[in-house]
C-alpha cells in the first residue's frame, strides 16, 4: 500500500509547491521600507538645478513620491494617469528622476504634460538606493508623520490607485483633496 | 604537450571572466579588496535577479558596487555594509539570508530531504539484506 502511495503524496507535495511558487511574481520585493520613516533626502530640482527638492518639503503632507526616468518605459505608460491624478489634485506628487539626463527629462515633462509639483534630479542613483529602488516605474505614498504608507513597483493602474492608494488616502486625510494642515 | 596547449587554451577561453567589471582601479590593500570582491559576489542584483552584483553589468548593480566600495573604503565592515543593503533592500538582496522565521524552511529544507534520503536508504538496504539472506530466486527464472 506504502509503496503505491509515497508516490502520490510526494507528487502531491510537489505540486502544492509548484501551484504556490508559479504563481508568485518573482519580480517583486516587497519592501523594508513599509511602514517606516521614509529615508531623507535632498537633491536639486529638475527643472531648477539651483534649488533644491528634499524631505522637508515633503514632510507633513500625504503625498506621491513617483519615480521615473526616461528610458523607463513603464513610465510612459502610466504618465497619462499621473497627469490626470496631479489635474484631480487629491495628492501633492513628487518626482524622483532616476538616472536620466537633465534635457531629456525636460524635454519628455513639456510634451508629456508635468504632473509633478517639483522633481528631484538624482543623476547617480544614490537617493534611489537609499529608497529600495531597483526598478522604475515606482511610487511611494506617505504619511503626514513621514513614513511610508505604501510602495508600488509596476505602472500605476487605475485599478491599483482604486484598490492599495485611495484607500490608504482617504484613511489619511479623512477628506479629498487632502487637507494640507492637519485640522487641530 | 598538448595537455599543455589545450590547458592553455582553456585559459584563455575564460579570458573574459577576468576582465574587471568596475571602472574604479582595484582597492591598493589586497585584502580589503578581497573581502570587497567576497562581499560582492555574495549580493543579489534586483534587476537580474539570478546574477550577483559582481557578474551583473544592470547600472543599479554598479551603482551599488560603488556604494559598497565607498563604504568599504571609509572602513565600514562587512556587517555594516549587509545592514545597510538590508535596511533598503530587505533580506532578498542577499544570497546567504539569515535563519529567521521566514527562511527555516528554505535552510531546513535541505536537512530534511536529506534525512527523508537516509530513512529511504536504510530501508532499502535492510531489505535487501533480509533478501539475500532468504536465497531469493536465480534472475534467470524471473526474467522467463
Amino acid at each position: 500500500m506504502w509503496r503505491y502511495l509515497m508516490p502520490i503524496g510526494i507528487f502531491v507535495v510537489l505540486a502544492a509547491f509548484f501551484v504556490r511558487g508559479l504563481s508568485l511574481n518573482p519580480r517583486y520585493v516587497p519592501s523594508p521600507l513599509l511602514g517606516k520613516d521614509a529615508p531623507e533626502f535632498e537633491l536639486p530640482r529638475l527643472k531648477d538645478p539651483g534649488a533644491s527638492l528634499g524631505s522637508q518639503d515633503i514632510e507633513g503632507k500625504v503625498a506621491l513620491l513617483n519615480v521615473w526616468a526616461t528610458w523607463c518605459v513603464g513610465c510612459r505608460q502610466e504618465h497619462g494617469l499621473l497627469v490626470e491624478l496631479a489635474e484631480a489634485n487629491d495628492v501633492p506628487i513628487y518626482g524622483l528622476n532616476w538616472k536620466d539626463d537633465r534635457g531629456a527629462a525636460l524635454g519628455w515633462l513639456s510634451s508629456l504634460g508635468d504632473p509633478y509639483v517639483a522633481s528631484a534630479f538624482d543623476e547617480l542613483g544614490e537617493v534611489a538606493i537609499d529608497w529600495g529602488v531597483y526598478g522604475a516605474p515606482e511610487t511611494f505614498l506617505l504619511a503626514r508623520d513621514g513614513t511610508v504608507l505604501y510602495k508600488h513597483i509596476a505602472p500605476l493602474t487605475r485599478e491599483v490607485w482604486a484598490s492599495e492608494f485611495l484607500p490608504r488616502i482617504v484613511e489619511q486625510c479623512g477628506s479629498l483633496p487632502c487637507p494640507l494642515v492637519e485640522s487641530e | 604537450m598538448i595537455r599543455r596547449h589545450l590547458i592553455a587554451f582553456g585559459c584563455v577561453l575564460f579570458l573574459g571572466t577576468a576582465w574587471a567589471i568596475d571602472p574604479e582601479p582595484p582597492f591598493e590593500n589586497s585584502a580589503l579588496e578581497a573581502s570587497y570582491q567576497a562581499l560582492i559576489n555574495e549580493v543579489r542584483c534586483l534587476v537580474c535577479q539570478n546574477q550577483t552584483i559582481a557578474d551583473s553589468n544592470a547600472p543599479l548593480a554598479s551603482d551599488l558596487r560603488r556604494e559598497i566600495r565607498q563604504m568599504m573604503g571609509e572602513g565600514a565592515t562587512r556587517g555594516e555594509v549587509t545592514q545597510f543593503l538590508v535596511a533598503r533592500y530587505g533580506d532578498f538582496v542577499l544570497y546567504r539570508p539569515p535563519f529567521q522565521s521566514t527562511t527555516w524552511a528554505l535552510w531546513g529544507a535541505p536537512v530534511f530531504l536529506l534525512a527523508i534520503g537516509a530513512v529511504v536508504f536504510v530501508r532499502i538496504l535492510r531489505a535487501r539484506m533480509s533478501q539475500s539472506l532468504e536465497e531469493s530466486e536465480p534472475l534467470d527464472e524471473i526474467a522467463s
